[in-house]
């Protein structure tokens, strides 16, 4: 009599498996809610830790797709006001057995964003300590942006400096050619501007015969 | 009565009161001219308010006791500010020429001082063009969102962050590696790198079509340039005061701290500080008042000037401080939450219970109850003045500290591309002045065919100092630009206006000059003017070199630099200049000291050697 009694405790008592013992296959989780919700933020409680076991188990089911992970194969423990809490997760076959560290950790990984989203929450505020997030990789555009801004800016500076050199050349040889008549006129004035003439016109560009065309004038 | 050095010969060099009247008649004068009196104002104003009135002006008032640091800095723009102003301003306008013409004109013996002003003129257009390139590259780096220095980029293995940028923080790492990809030392020089040649091009090339027909086109430019700056700093002063934590940055900077009066450090950081922003000795001050009409109120414009450089000092001061007082509020922010975050975690208490309120409370009960876990969670310490007093001038404040504070703002692009358009407009009008100042002495030394427009003079400038700066794009680059900050543009400076100085008191004459703004402006100028002109500001100037000369003979140079492998990483490394060093520094500071007293020499004995034959 006494041995089936026994015989039939056993089972239960080996099915529920204490996850303060099994902590090596289990891992700790930290919700921030308040600091990521802020006037919006839910109470923690039995619903919601129900959503959390059911999430784990849906995650588990779409790793390893041949299991059928029900919410009674997550089992919590340790809860604390901080809002943090140990889970392992056990076979669907076997309740007595967790299933290991590596699985539990690529499960999560892989559905990290649907766990996230069913509790409005992000990779900081719910924290699966010993799963490192996935870094997202920053977009790098084909071309650096600057190059373009860059390219357009010098295309402009360019054409601003031909321009202005063009229609100074242009300038100065209109000048020259109206320069040629007056001149003989000018020489029958006064010397006045032969003293400071050096001077004054020596220092700007004006009167410079760099772009002169004499050769023009000299066939006449 | 006075003092005065006899000087034969002035007369014929100088073009007399009646000859000016005549010119100004009959408009005979070829000399270019200032469309109005408005492009002549914006130009100077220009000049004047530049880089340093943004990030040396602001770091100078907070760390020499806040408020307190005006009233040197006020008393000193009296004393040794607006009387040089007047004097370049005068000089120039009575002898209607650029530096070396005014100086030749004065005394064939004082070309060296124009010389020098062009020497100076040039070093530092070469530096001062290279930090407009990375104001360049930053503008152009600004129009993407997120902003490059936001975020840390991903290690090869895509599972962590850079260990540089994760050590340092993401604008650091943006600014040393990203943007100068800077060596650990200036004699590790590194090759030259393509982005920083490319952008120096397009800041030269920029600098050549605004200054390619001198005041023509500079005149033009400047209606932008001059005033663009305001219209954002305004937009920025709305901006920074609706953020949290702005009003605690500007009562922090002014906060008078009067003790600092009795340091003479502060006295001296005052002078140097009205000294350099009023851009005297350059040259470029004395060639834009050339080009005015003989009658124009100088006085009044440098009256007028003065105060406005002041006002904009201060005015930006009060806007840069109210942003970095904004982003030491988010960094103490930021090290609190933390704090209280490891605390939360550690001992499992509810979110919420331990806030910025009762923080030191809740931290002394915990740490009577368990000290040992307090000690091993190696708490930071959080204090706000520490934030607001971390070492902000210079190229630091607007790359580093500055783009941080952007990239907490919503909308960062805009308020990037903002404040850099407005660091380039600051710079690119100093620039004008410089480049006046070297184009301006090199037509009238006449060593180049005169046949050359100004279009090619100024062209080979911008071309042979492009060249030159290119010794600023290779990795030890910033180190360059650092060292050519502190060497060429001090000791040269304060030598050449001290010879102005006791040029035009003593071997022009002060009668003369009195009567010659007498006959310019109507009256002679008055005992303040005349006073300061002979004794008082050569005096402060004096006082400023021999400091300045002393304390960076007697110390040991050193320089910061960025070493990732230093053990105060991310503190900048104090290391020793290598010893060739000192012949670079001779170059830059000493050869153009020493153009003023060897080009003397040099005509004297031409002039010895002419009359022996």
């Amino acid at each position: 009599m006494f041995p089936l009694l026994l015989l039939l405790c056993l089972p239960p008592a080996l099915a529920a498996v204490d996850c303060n013992t099994e902590y090596k296959n289990g891992y700790q989780v930290r919700l921030s809610i308040k600091t990521a919700l802020g006037d919006q933020a839910y109470d923690w409680n039995e619903s919601e830790m129900f959503l959390f076991r059911a999430t784990i188990a849906f995650a588990m089911r779409k790793f390893n797709k041949t299991e059928a992970y029900e919410v009674s194969n997550i089992v919590v423990c340790n809860q604390t006001p901080r809002v943090s809490f140990w889970f392992i997760v056990t076979s669907p076959e076997d309740p007595a057995q967790a299933i290991s560290k590596n699985i539990v950790e690529q499960a999560v990984r892989e559905s990290r964003n649907r766990i996230n989203n069913a509790f409005l929450l992000t990779d900081k505020s719910l924290e699966f300590l010993g799963i490192p997030p996935t870094l997202a990789a920053p977009i790098i555009p084909a071309t650096p942006p600057w190059l373009i801004v860059f390219g357009v800016v010098i295309g402009a500076v360019c054409a601003g400096i031909v321009a202005l050199l063009v229609t100074s050349f242009v300038k100065r040889r209109r000048e020259k050619k109206a320069k040629v008549v007056p001149e003989e006129e000018d020489q029958a004035k006064g010397t006045d501007k032969a003293v400071t003439g050096e001077t004054f016109e020596d220092r700007n560009g004006v009167y410079n015969l760099g772009f002169a065309d004499d050769d023009r004038f000299t066939q006449l | 009565m006075k003092l005065k050095l006899p000087n034969p010969g002035l007369d014929e060099r100088i073009p007399s009161h009646a000859k000016l009247e005549k010119l100004e008649v009959e408009e005979a004068d070829s000399r270019p001219k200032w469309d109005n009196k408005a492009q002549y104002m914006l130009t100077c104003v220009g000049f004047c308010i530049g880089l340093g009135n943004v990030w040396r002006f602001p770091y100078l008032c907070q760390s020499h006791g806040g408020g307190a640091f005006i009233i040197p800095f006020l008393i000193l723009l009296v004393l040794e500010g607006v009387p040089l102003l007047f004097l370049e301003f005068a000089i120039g306008q009575r002898l209607r020429s650029g530096s070396v013409g005014v100086w030749r004109s004065i005394h064939p013996y004082l070309t060296g001082v124009g010389i020098a002003s062009m020497m100076v003129s040039f070093l530092v257009s070469l530096y001062y063009n290279t930090i407009l390139s990375w104001v360049i590259w930053y503008l152009f780096n600004s129009f993407q969102s997120p902003l490059p220095w936001s975020q840390c980029p991903l290690n090869e293995n895509r599972t962590a962050l850079v260990s540089e940028c994760a050590r340092s923080s993401s604008v650091d790492y943006f600014w040393y590696r990203e943007t100068l990809d800077t060596s650990a030392a200036i004699d590790d020089s590194g090759g030259l790198q393509w982005w920083l040649v490319l952008v120096s091009l397009c800041a030269w090339a920029v600098l050549y079509v605004c200054c390619i027909r001198g005041i023509e086109s500079t005149g033009k430019a400047v209606y932008v340039t001059s005033t663009l700056p305001y219209v954002v700093l305004l937009i920025f002063l709305i901006r920074g005061l609706t953020l949290k934590g702005s009003v605690s940055g500007i009562q922090f900077l002014f906060t008078p701290d009067v003790k600092e009066l009795m340091n003479p450090q502060t006295w001296l950081d005052a002078g140097a500080q009205v000294f350099y922003s009023f851009g005297l000795a350059w040259g470029g001050l004395i060639s834009f008042s050339s080009y005015n009409s003989v009658h124009n109120n100088c006085e009044q414009d440098a009256v007028i000037i003065s105060i406005i450089t002041g006002c904009t000092s201060l005015y930006a001061a009060i806007v840069i401080y109210s942003i970095i007082g904004f982003r030491a509020t988010e960094k103490f922010d930021d090290c609190l939450s933390g704090n209280i975050l490891a605390l939360l975690n550690t001992f499992d208490l509810a979110e919420g219970s331990i806030n910025e309120s009762n923080y030191d409370v809740e931290l002394q009960r915990l740490n009577g109850t368990s000290p040992d876990i307090i000690q091993g969670l190696q708490l930071r310490g959080c204090d706000i003045q520490t934030f607001l007093s971390e070492g902000v001038e210079g190229t630091g404040l607007a790359f580093i500290v500055f783009t941080e504070a952007i990239t907490k703002m919503p909308i960062s692009p805009l308020w990037s591309v903002l404040f850099f358009i407005m660091l380039f407009c600051l710079g690119l009008s100093s620039l004008f002045g410089n480049i006046e100042g070297v184009v301006v002495p090199l037509q009238d030394l006449k060593v180049l065919p005169k046949t050359w427009s100004k279009e090619v003079y100024t062209g080979l400038t911008c071309l042979v100092s492009f060249l030159m700066a290119l010794i600023f794009s290779q990795r030890s680059g910033n180190y360059w630009v650092a060292l050519f900050d502190t060497f060429a543009g001090s000791i040269p400076l304060l030598t050449i206006a001290f010879f102005e100085m006791i040029a035009v008191s003593y071997i022009y004459g002060i009668d003369r000059f009195s009567e010659d703004i007498e006959f310019m402006i109507g009256h002679k100028p008055n005992i303040f003017w005349r006073a300061s002109w002979m004794v008082i500001s050569p005096l402060i100037v004096l006082a400023i070199f021999i400091a300045y000369f002393v304390s960076k003979v007697t110390e040991e140079l050193t320089y910061t630099a960025w070493v990732p492998d230093s053990e105060n990483f991310p503190n900048l490394a104090n290391l020793p200049y290598p010893g060739w060093i000192y012949v670079i520094i001779f170059i830059l500071a000493g050869v153009p000291s020493l153009a003023v007293p060897f080009v003397a020499l040099f005509k004297y004995i031409q002039n010895r050697c002419g009359r022996g034959h």
